[in-house]
Parts: C-alpha cells; sequence; structure tokens
C-alpha cells in the first residue's frame, strides 16, 4: 500500500526531454522500491502515539522525493548497477527568484559504500571520494547522522518563497548519535570541538547551554530506526560570521575541490558579494541497494547563494554565471557521474520575464515544494553543452519587472516586544496563507536561561481566539547549565494568523558572563517550525493537463502536503549591563554616602543628649590632680 | 559629624544657618551660570570607537531627484488632500524597499487648538531595506515627517532618494528603515508602539507587518526648503530624555567635513568666548537648552523614541536670508556619512554621556559639572530642615528630667501636619483630574471652547486651592500650636528636598528651574512675617508662575515678541495636559500631584495661628 502511494506521487515526475531514455521507467521504479523500503522501516517503528511520529514519516517521504527528483533526472548510467562502490554527483540549480534576484544552489552528493557501525567493521581505512576526515569523524563519534549549516543573511521567505534547503542564520548543528552510544553529551563535546577544527568555526562554543533535545521537531532524515531522542542533540550559533574561511575547508571536502566541475564557480569574493549564502553538510545512511540489504553513506554538500540584482548589476537587469561568479563552466568534474545545471523557467513559460541563452531542449519538471516546476537542463558531461568556445555561460536577461511579495503558504516571524531591561515578550507569528485548508505545525524553540520565561504566561491565538496547543513539550532551564525548550504541536486554521507569545524576565548576569561587548546585546536562536504544507499542486484546479488522466481524478493524499522547515529570524536582546568602566566609582560613592551620611544622621536621630557639665578650669584640673596623687577627696 | 551631636556646635550651626543659605543660593546661581563660560566645559569628542574617523567618501549625488521627488509628493499630497499613501508604497516599492503600512486613530482628551484637531486618523507607510547579509537583528530608522501644507516635501523627497540610493550600496550591515509618519507625534508613537507591541497610550493602531529586529538608532529628518543656510539638531526629546552625546557629536563631524553650517537651539556657534557677547551667547544657547528640557515635551520626532532605548536626534533645515547656502545634496551626503557610521556601531551608543547641557555643538558640560548647582540648592533644604529639627529638639532638651514632657507636644503634632498634607495632596489630585473630566459641564455653562474650558478650569482649581487648605489644621486641633508648624515646616522641607532631588536625577533642568523658585521663599517662610507681603511673594514664586517666567524667557531667548507671552502661557497649559495624555509626559502630573500640593504646604505655614 505505501509503495502503492509513493508510486502515484513520483508520476507527476514526467519528461519532455526529446531524449527519451529507456530506462526511465526502472529508475522511477527503483526509487519508489528504494522509498517504500525505508518507509517500512519507520512503519514499523511508529508506535503511532504522538503526531510528531506522523512528522517523522512525512519528513521521510518529502526528503525522498527530492532525492528522487534529482536522481530521476539523471541519465540512465548514474543508476546502471555501478562498479565503483563510490559515486560523486554535481548539481546546480538557478532559479530565477521573484524579487528579481537570483537563486544559485549547488548540491554535491558523495555516496560511499560502507558501513562502519555493524560489528566487525570498524576500522576503515580506505577513502576514495568520501572525505578522510568526515569519514574519521563518523567512525569515531559513532555518528548516526549529521547535518551542519553555516548561513550569512536571512531567508526572506516573503520575497524569494521557499528555500530547497531552509537553514537559520548563523551556525546549526544537529546531530543523531548511533544507539550504542553511552556517553552522549561526551562525544557531543568533543565532536563539536572537532568540527569546529574542520571548519574552520566557532563550534567549539556549543556546550550544555545552548544544546537541546528535541522531542519532535528533528527526526532522522537517513535510514534508521532511532526515535528516542537521548541520541539526539542539536544546536545553533545564532551570531556567527560565516566567511572565506568557513569556504574553504568546505570547498576541500569535495572530490575536485574546487579545480573542476562546477565547484570552479566558487569563488569567495563572488559568494559573498550576496544577499544571502548558506553553506551545509549534510551526512546520513541510506540504502545501498534496491533491497536495502546494506547502507552506504550519503554526504550532501549544499552552497545555497541569493545574488541581488539592484546591488551588483549597476541598474542592468542582465546576468550569466560569469557575471555572478566571474567564472564560466568548462568541464565537468572528472569523477562525478552525473554534472548538470538546472534553470528554473516555470515562471516563463513563453519567455516574457526573461530569455535565457543558450538555449537548451532538454526540459525537466519535478514537484519541489508541492509546485510543479519546469526546469532547463544543462549536462556538464555532454560536450556539445560547452559548444564551440568549450566553455559554457548562461546567459539570462530579465524584460519583466520584479513583483510585488509573495504570499507563501507558511511565513513565521519574530520579535520581541515591550521596552525597558526588565521584563519583554517573545511573539512568534505564524501566518498560513491557505485559502481554506488547515494544517499543524510543530514549533520549537530554544531560549538560553538568561532569558526566564514564565511560561504561565504562553498564550497561543489564532483569528483572536485561544488555540490549544495538541502537544506541549517543555523543559525549563537551569541557571548556566541548560537552556529552555518549549515545543509545541499547533493547528493552524486556514487563511489566520497565529501568535505565540510568552514573557520573560531579563536575569543578571554575573560580571564575567558578559560578553567583550555586552552593549550589543544577547542573542536568541531562531525557532524552528516544522510543518506539512498543503500542496499548491493540489490546490490548482487545472492539474490534470500535465498529467495522465487515470491518475489524477481523485486528489491524492500524498502528493497534497509537502513537508517543510521555516526558521524564524533571531532575536536580539539587551540585558542590564553594567557600565563596566565605572564600578570602582560607584563603589567608592556609595560607601562615602552611605557611610558619612546614613552613619551620622543615625547617630544624630537616635542619640540621646545630655548637656554636659562645663569642664574645669585650669587651676581646678590642677588642684585635682595634686589630690588624687596625695590621695584626698577630689573637689567637686 | 561631631558637628551634629555636639550641642554647643550644633548652636553655631543655628546661629550660621542663614548665612550659609544666603551664600549657597548665591553660589548655586552664580556656579549655574558659569557653566557656560567656554573655558570651563569640556569640548566634545568622539567616544564610540566604531565611529571615530570620518574618513570616508560621501557619494551620494542625487539631490535633485530628492527635490523632483518632492515636487512629485507634494504634488500628491494636494490631490489626496493628506498622506499620499498609494503613492509613497509605490515609489518605496519601486526602489527595493519592502513596503509596509499602518493605520492608527486617536481621540485626544480635548481639541488641540494650537494644530487644530481633535479625532486623528492617518497612515504610517515605511520601507525597509534589507541588508544584505544580515539577519535582520539591528536595524536604524530614517523618519520624515508628512506635514499638512507644504512644509517638509523636501525631506520625504530626500528620504526617497536616499532609499534609492542606499539599495544600490553592498555594505550595510543593518536593515534600514524609511519612515513616513502623518500626524508627527501621534504617528510617530503609533508606529512606534506598534514595533514594539505595546500599549501605553490608548492608542489605536493596526499592528505592524514587518520589521527589522532591535533598533540601533534614529535620525528625524525636517526640510522644507530647497536650499537651506543651516542645519539645527534638536537633542530634546520626552521627560527631558537626551540621546547619547556621541549622536550630536557626531552630526558636527560631519558638519564640518562637508562645511555646512550647523547650530544647536537655532544658535550658531561663536569663537570670541573671551567677550561679554560670547558669553552671553553661550550662556543664551544654554538657557535654551535648559527650558526646552525642562518642559519635558518633544521637541521634534525623534523624542519618541528615546523611551524605547534607542538614541535618536532630529535635524531640520533652516532657510534664513543669510548668504551661504546647502544644497540638498550636500545634506544627503551628511546623512549618507551618519548613516553610515551608525552602520559601523557594534554596540548600542553607550560610550558617551547620556546626562548633558550644552552651551555650543563643540562644549558640552556633563553631569558632573552642572549637578553641584543642584546640589547647592538642595543643601538649603537640608540645612533649614535641620535647623528645625535642632530648634525641636531644644525643649527636650532643656527638660532636664522629662522624656514625658517631650512626648507629650509631639503628638498632635504628627495629627496637625497629616491634615494639611491630606488636604494639599487631594486640591492636587482635583486639580491633576477635574480639567479634563469637567470640561463638558464646564463647556455648557460657560461660553468657551473645550480647550479653554480645560486652561481655565485648571487655573480655577490652581486659584481655589490658595484658599482652601490653611486653617484646616484647627478643625482637628483648635488653636495652631508653634510646634506644630514647625513640625509641618520640617515635614514639608524634607518632601520638597526629596521631590526636586528626584526630579533634578531624570530631569536636572525642571529640577534646578523649580528649586530656584521654589527654594528661597519655603526656606524662609514662618506664620510670624508679614502676612500680605509674604502672601504675594510666594504666589510670584508659585510653581504658575514659574511656567509664565519660562515662558517670557524663552520668548525673550529665540527673540519672539513677549508680548505674545501670555496667550502662550495659557497654550503651554493645554500642551502640557494633552503632551501628558498623547505621549505620557510626566511633567504634567509632577505639577500637579506634588510640587503643587507640596508648595500649598509652604502656604498653610504661612497663614498658620
Amino acid at each position: 500500500m505505501a509503495a502503492h502511494r509513493c508510486g502515484l506521487s513520483l508520476v507527476c515526475i514526467l519528461f519532455f526531454s526529446s531524449l527519451a531514455h529507456p530506462s526511465r521507467c526502472d529508475t522511477l521504479e527503483k526509487a519508489n522500491d528504494n522509498t517504500a523500503t525505508k518507509r517500512s522501516i519507520s512503519e514499523v517503528n511508529t508506535d503511532g502515539s504522538v503526531a510528531g511520529e506522523d512528522m517523522n514519516e512525512r519528513q521521510w517521504q518529502s526528503t525522498d522525493v527530492e532525492v528522487n527528483r534529482s536522481d530521476g533526472t539523471k541519465n540512465s548510467e548514474t543508476f546502471t548497477p555501478a562498479p565503483a562502490k563510490d559515486q560523486f554527483q554535481e548539481e546546480l540549480v538557478i532559479r530565477p527568484l521573484h524579487s528579481g534576484d537570483i537563486y544559485a544552489s549547488f548540491q554535491f552528493r558523495t555516496l560511499w559504500d560502507t558501513d562502519f557501525l555493524q560489528e566487525g567493521q570498524k576500522k576503515v581505512s580506505h577513502y576514495r571520494l568520501f572525505p578522510k576526515s568526515l569519514g574519521q569523524v563518523l567512525s569515531k563519534f559513532s555518528v548516526q547522522e549529521l547535518h551542519i549549516s553555516f548561513t550569512q543573511g536571512f531567508w526572506r521567505t516573503m520575497q524569494w518563497g521557499q528555500p530547497f534547503i531552509p537553514s537559520p542564520p548563523g551556525a546549526e548543528l544537529w546531530v543523531w548519535f548511533h544507539h550504542t552510544v553511552s556517553d552522549v553529551d561526551g562525544n557531543w563535546k568533543e565532536l563539536t570541538n572537532v568540527l569546529s577544527g574542520i571548519f574552520c568555526a566557532s563550534l567549539n562554543f556549543i556546550d550544555m547551554t545552548n544544546t537541546v533535545q528535541p522531542s519532535a521537531s528533528f527526526k532522522p532524515l537517513g535510514l534508521g530506526n532511532a526515535t528516542d531522542h537521548r541520541f539526539l542533540r542539536y544546536a545553533t550559533l545564532p551570531r556567527e560570521i560565516v566567511c572565506t574561511e568557513n569556504l574553504t575547508p568546505w570547498k576541500k571536502l569535495l572530490p575536485c575541490g574546487s579545480k573542476a566541475g562546477l565547484a570552479v564557480l566558487m569563488k569567495s569574493e563572488k559568494l559573498f558579494h550576496s544577499s544571502f549564502h548558506s553553506q551545509a553538510v549534510h551526512i546520513r545512511p541510506i540504502c545501498q541497494d534496491e533491497q536495502c540489504t546494506s547502507k552506504a553513506w550519503e554526504l550532501r554538500q549544499t552552497l545555497n547563494v541569493v545574488f541581488d540584482h539592484y546591488t551588483s548589476g549597476q541598474g542592468k537587469k542582465e546576468w550569466s554565471l560569469f557575471k555572478m561568479f566571474s567564472r564560466t563552466l568548462t568541464e565537468a568534474c572528472p569523477l562525478a557521474s552525473s554534472s548538470k545545471v538546472y534553470v528554473d523557467i516555470t515562471d516563463n513559460p513563453e519567455g516574457e520575464l526573461f530569455e535565457l541563452s543558450p538555449a537548451t531542449p532538454l526540459l525537466s519538471q519535478a514537484v519541489v515544494l508541492g509546485d510543479r516546476r519546469t526546469y532547463s537542463v544543462y549536462d556538464l558531461t555532454r560536450a556539445e553543452t560547452f559548444g564551440q568556445l568549450r566553455s559554457f555561460n548562461l546567459l539570462l536577461r530579465w524584460k519583466g519587472d520584479s513583483g510585488d511579495m509573495l504570499r507563501p503558504l507558511l511565513h513565521a516571524e519574530r520579535y520581541v516586544a515591550g521596552f525597558g531591561l526588565q521584563t519583554g515578550e517573545i511573539h512568534t507569528v505564524i501566518y498560513n496563507n491557505h485559502p481554506y485548508r488547515a494544517f499543524p505545525v510543530l514549533l520549537m524553540d530554544s531560549v538560553p536561561w538568561y532569558l526566564q520565561l514564565y511560561i504561565h504566561t504562553l498564550t497561543v491565538t489564532s483569528k483572536s481566539r485561544d488555540n490549544k496547543p495538541s502537544y506541549i513539550h517543555y523543559q525549563p532551564a537551569k541557571d548556566r547549565h541548560r537552556p529552555h525548550l518549549l515545543e509545541m504541536l499547533i493547528q493552524l486554521p486556514p487563511h489566520s494568523m497565529t501568535e505565540v507569545t510568552v514573557q520573560f524576565e531579563r536575569a543578571l548576569l554575573k560580571w564575567t558572563e558578559y560578553t567583550p561587548d555586552p552593549n550589543h546585546g544577547f542573542y536568541v536562536g531562531s525557532s524552528v517550525i516544522s510543518a506539512l504544507v498543503p500542496s499548491m499542486v493540489a490546490m490548482s484546479t487545472n492539474f490534470t493537463q500535465d498529467q495522465p488522466l487515470f491518475s489524477s481524478f481523485v486528489p491524492v493524499k500524498e502528493e497534497s502536503s509537502y513537508f517543510v522547515r521555516v526558521y524564524t529570524e533571531p532575536l536580539l536582546v539587551n540585558l542590564p549591563t553594567p557600565d563596566f568602566s565605572m564600578p570602582y566609582n560607584v563603589i567608592c560613592l556609595t560607601c562615602t554616602v552611605v557611610a558619612v551620611g546614613y552613619g551620622s544622621f543615625y547617630n544624630l536621630l537616635t542619640r540621646t543628649f545630655q548637656v554636659d557639665e562645663p569642664s574645669p578650669p585650669l587651676a581646678k584640673r590642677l588642684a585635682n590632680f595634686i589630690r588624687r596623687i596625695r590621695g584626698v577627696p577630689l573637689l567637686a | 559629624m561631631g558637628l551634629l551631636s555636639d550641642p554647643n556646635r550644633r548652636k553655631a550651626l543655628t546661629r550660621l544657618n542663614a548665612p550659609i543659605c544666603i551664600v549657597c543660593y548665591l553660589a548655586a546661581i552664580v556656579w549655574f551660570m558659569g557653566l557656560a563660560f567656554e573655558p570651563f566645559p569640556l569640548r566634545t569628542y568622539m567616544s564610540e570607537n566604531a565611529m571615530g574617523s570620518t574618513m570616508m567618501e560621501e557619494r551620494f549625488s542625487a539631490g535633485d531627484r530628492g527635490l523632483s521627488l518632492a515636487k512629485e509628493f507634494d504634488a500628491h499630497k494636494r490631490k489626496a488632500g493628506g498622506m499620499p499613501v498609494e503613492w509613497l508604497v509605490k515609489a518605496m516599492r519601486a526602489r527595493g524597499l519592502e513596503v509596509f503600512t499602518q493605520s492608527f486613530s486617536r481621540k485626544l482628551p480635548f481639541p488641540d487648538e494650537n494644530k487644530e484637531r481633535y479625532m486623528v486618523g492617518g497612515r504610517n507607510v515605511y520601507g525597509i531595506l534589507r541588508a544584505p547579509r544580515a539577519p535582520r537583528t539591528e536595524a536604524l530608522v530614517i523618519t520624515a515627517p508628512c506635514s499638512p501644507g507644504n512644509s517638509n516635501n523636501q525631506a520625504v523627497g530626500l528620504l526617497l532618494a536616499l532609499a534609492q540610493y542606499f539599495r544600490n550600496q553592498i555594505y550595510w550591515a543593518k536593515d534600514i528603515i524609511f519612515l513616513v509618519n502623518e500626524h508627527d507625534l501621534i504617528g510617530m508613537q503609533a508606529w512606534l508602539e506598534g514595533y514594539h507591541h505595546t500599549n501605553i497610550t490608548g492608542m489605536e493602531y493596526s499592528p505592524l507587518q514587518g520589521r527589522a529586529g532591535s533598533i540601533q538608532a534614529a535620525l528625524s529628518l525636517e526640510l522644507s526648503s530647497d536650499v537651506i543656510t543651516s542645519l539645527d539638531l534638536i537633542l530634546e526629546g520626552l521627560n527631558g530624555q537626551l540621546p547619547n552625546l556621541d549622536l550630536a557629536n557626531l552630526f558636527y563631524a560631519f558638519c564640518q567635513k562637508l562645511g555646512a553650517l550647523c547650530t544647536i537651539q537655532g544658535k550658531l556657534q561663536r569663537n570670541d568666548w573671551d567677550t561679554a557677547e560670547g558669553y552671553t551667547h553661550a550662556a543664551q544657547t544654554m538657557m535654551l537648552m535648559v527650558l526646552k528640557q525642562a518642559c519635558g515635551q518633544s521637541w521634534g520626532d525623534h523624542g519618541l523614541f528615546l523611551r524605547y532605548y534607542i538614541e535618536a536626534a532630529s535635524i531640520r533645515g533652516i532657510n534664513s536670508f543669510r548668504h551661504y547656502k546647502t544644497d540638498a545634496t550636500t545634506i544627503g551626503r551628511l546623512l549618507e556619512g551618519m548613516v553610515r557610521k551608525l552602520n559601523n556601531l557594534l554596540e548600542r551608543l553607550h560610550q558617551s554621556y547620556f546626562f548633558y547641557l550644552l552651551p555650543s555643538l563643540s562644549r558640552f558640560v556633563s553631569i558632573g559639572y552642572y549637578m553641584p548647582a543642584f546640589g547647592l540648592l538642595a543643601v538649603i533644604l537640608l540645612l533649614r530642615a535641620l535647623d528645625l529639627w535642632v530648634h525641636l529638639g531644644a525643649p527636650a532638651l532643656a527638660a532636664v528630667d522629662g522624656v514625658t514632657e517631650a512626648e507629650q507636644p509631639s503628638s498632635p503634632g504628627m495629627l496637625t501636619v497629616l491634615t494639611p498634607v491630606v488636604i494639599s495632596h487631594l486640591t492636587g489630585v482635583a486639580l491633576y483630574l477635574l480639567p479634563v473630566h469637567l470640561q463638558e459641564m464646564v463647556v455648557e455653562h460657560f461660553p468657551v471652547s473645550e480647550t479653554e474650558a480645560v486652561v481655565l478650569t485648571a487655573i480655577a482649581i490652581y486659584t481655589a486651592g490658595l484658599a482652601l487648605p490653611h486653617n484646616t489644621q484647627r478643625l482637628l486641633s483648635g488653636e495652631g500650636t508653634e510646634q506644630g508648624w514647625k513640625v509641618l515646616k520640617l515635614t514639608a522641607l524634607l518632601y520638597l528636598a526629596v521631590l526636586l532631588g528626584c526630579t533634578a536625577l531624570i530631569n536636572f533642568s525642571l529640577g534646578f528651574i523649580l528649586a530656584v523658585t521654589l527654594v528661597p521663599i519655603t526656606a524662609s517662610i514662618t506664620p510670624h512675617m508679614p502676612k500680605a507681603l509674604c502672601a504675594l511673594a510666594m504666589v510670584l514664586l508659585s510653581p504658575a508662575f514659574t511656567i509664565l517666567y519660562c515662558v517670557f524667557i524663552y520668548q525673550e531667548l529665540i527673540e519672539a515678541p513677549v508680548s505674545e507671552g501670555w496667550m502662550l502661557f495659557l497654550s503651554v497649559i493645554s500642551q502640557g495636559i494633552l503632551d501628558h495624555a498623547l505621549n505620557g509626559s510626566l511633567v504634567y502630573p509632577l505639577l500637579a500631584l506634588f510640587i503643587y500640593p507640596c508648595w500649598l504646604m509652604f502656604w498653610n505655614i504661612l497663614f498658620w495661628n
């Protein structure tokens, strides 16, 4: 049954290519089986209690759809049983955005057919395409799954729509450890320090005060039966700045480095001259073959950049690979089994929005994030792509104007309300812009301990009515030990704005706990919203046109929603900050005032006064002195 | 402090009390006036490292485009008969900003005759320029008010031209919000409350859709002509709050760099400090600042930001008949430079002073220098209180064996004190509440407008208060005793000292002005003085007359006709009450609920018998 449903979900992947591959159907079949097997594994472990489990299941599916999208459009050679055990694929997706900006998304996928988590296979010393530095880390710390992202900038959902792989500003790291690990915290601490070295990032600042164990929001994306969130660790560093020093080690993980293939485009002076930059590494175990008899490791390196046509284009709305990256492509990476460039031309069916050259006869369609998109495909493994000049420079000339703001189906923002340095209120606003469908979202918030949340003030309101979350997981903070963790499953009514508010008090830190720039403020990481969003494809009324008629009469459940994760903006909160240059003066002043002022007034107000006898004249005192010596009674 | 414990030396204190008080008072005045003498105050300097040098090239060159946009804005404003919201939204969107609007409405407690408004409704338009690769945690705000008539068109035009220019730059680290607010302070208040999701003043507004994190600094621009002769910097905000001095330093530094004339309180800086004119000029500038700060209202749109812990200042272009002109491009460059510097900030502005007075833009008087002037005045009150304490204690000391005897006169003393205190404060509460609440009744019975009704009711209650509380102590305890007024005066003196002390800490100018007028008469008042003369002196030094004097001095200093002072006095009262209702200014409640009752207690002492 599951296999059937998944099969239907992939019917949408159609080819209009003139080069019809004979093995296309096989490819789809294999992919479906693959998904089905994984699904059955996950379902075996379903205890059916919380909706979080449901999330988990869907998440699998959505990810796999995306995997299959890229797989399904591969050449047939890719999936013929490979003699070499390891595989490398690279692709670049260019999407001209609604706002007139350009979104370039690189994905590099390395498959490694080994499974060192099995007994007796602990020692693996042979590395071919998979980077040794990561392989050793995986085996040493018994990592089941690892996701790390470095992002500079904030993804503007209202202007750009949904990204392929979302990530919060700063650094994000989440790891599932293998269930044999006994000291998870110890492994996590060491792992963060090692990764910090590998990626030249401040990941070593991840400690127990910013690590949480989400119970429902982050489920394994790969193979594995881990559902016990004791083996999960999640941490963000919203303040992390991403720059060239992080890009270089990231590029070194690629089999071809930045010498050949798509990676030659990654010149940091251009990549960091953009509106958004995000690089990520995802490692997970997947099935090696259709039967899923053995596991393989998948390393997915992604790099997402949004170029701004205002700042770099200098008014000219013209784009080319050379303008974006100051390089053109001359070859695919020789180690890659597939190397492709996709350009999203969905909004441009008749070429009225932009003009693309060179034109390609190769088209591909896929359902991405609930929307059916059409792509022009350029295959870099084929010589004719590079033409006469032996260089491939994609040119895109804008014709239309940049549009209005989008209304993405799911959208969230967050801010701190109130003023002053004592209390405040965190508002998280989640928009469901679907005209008639309600859907649930999982909201996860991790707040540092120095914002002391008043959880009794937690309110969730939709359409000015109280909206009771069906699932709440709250772990209170411990001062200086662990952060607050709040997870909620909220049902969003259709076409509504849901507001989650919670009040907090700002703690007074010890004076050594302040950062060197305390007046800058303290960061609170993004909240994470995971949701199954009703698909646009199911919404559109004319969806019969692209699909075979037999498949399109009844809207299919699986296709009708897709998994999305939305990150809100991080918060910058000011805490009460002492004037560090003044404590000495203040102490001195206060002490003086208290001692002199208070002391003397207290003395004056409490003392009972008695008239002192006037002191006797000198002659009398002298006489008394003499009398005392003589032992005679003194004079009065 | 053997001085206080030793009865003999205490006598010296009592004997010398009056001369010491007089010396203190004179010293305070001299000290204060000396603050404006140029060699004394410090030179201003930039404390914030991130804004340290002005070594950058300003490239803004679209001043003319700004002016043409201003004309277009003017035409649309006329056509719409108010804020041209649609046009502004389109214009901002065309410049690549994320544009949002906010509507608000507010019913004033009584009609504002100065600005001719009662039921106010309008819309704010703001566009956010998202900084590339910034996570929406910090923002800067540039505002231009959409004013009725012909004014401030150029400010909006320049704002749009700047938005366009800023959009094409890559170096922004903070989001920049361009805000055009309607109905000046009301619109600004609505926007700020919306942004921070608070409601302090009972405003009705629609929630904001777009935000950009915590606002680090704000600049408000007011510009009504194509070319200007000088730029005026306005710092005084709500309740006398001032922005960090570095903001003023930044403005001054860029004016120097770009060769624009800059003024503060509308007064240019002079270099001849050693001449009498030079000193008078500086003293006048400082006095103007003190008066403006004391009145506690916001003197520009920036003033409301300060409450939210956002450093803000207004920049106003002034076009006089001077020959030297500055064009819009230069003003744009000035703003570009300032915003770029603020963009460089790594922390909130906190390095420099928050409490200061400015005799000129290049000199400042810090809190450490001006506080002694107030301290000398406060000491007088404490000395008098001490003197009374000693006097009150004296009979007890004289009685050789009588603790019981000493106790006896103090118990009616407490009661005699309590009654006038309570009655004075009830009068204060009436003064605070009745004018606004009784306006409809007054309008029914007298041929006056609502605003006049409020002001006249306030004056009537104030005057009625003079007749009410004296001799109240007789109600309970019969004849007022010598002991009784001394205890009352002691209480009143300490109360006034605490009141003024607290006021001066928050708003030095207000505290100082009140102290200068209230201290001499309150320190010297006794029931044994000639009644008529003293009553006249007390009335002439009462809080209401203090306001009147301030109005006249202000008129004199800004070289406006002094004869309008009286009308201005009435409007100051109505504005004060409005300001309290609209923006939450605290001067009116402070005067009505605390200072005036305290003064009534002294009034009570004068008529004690």
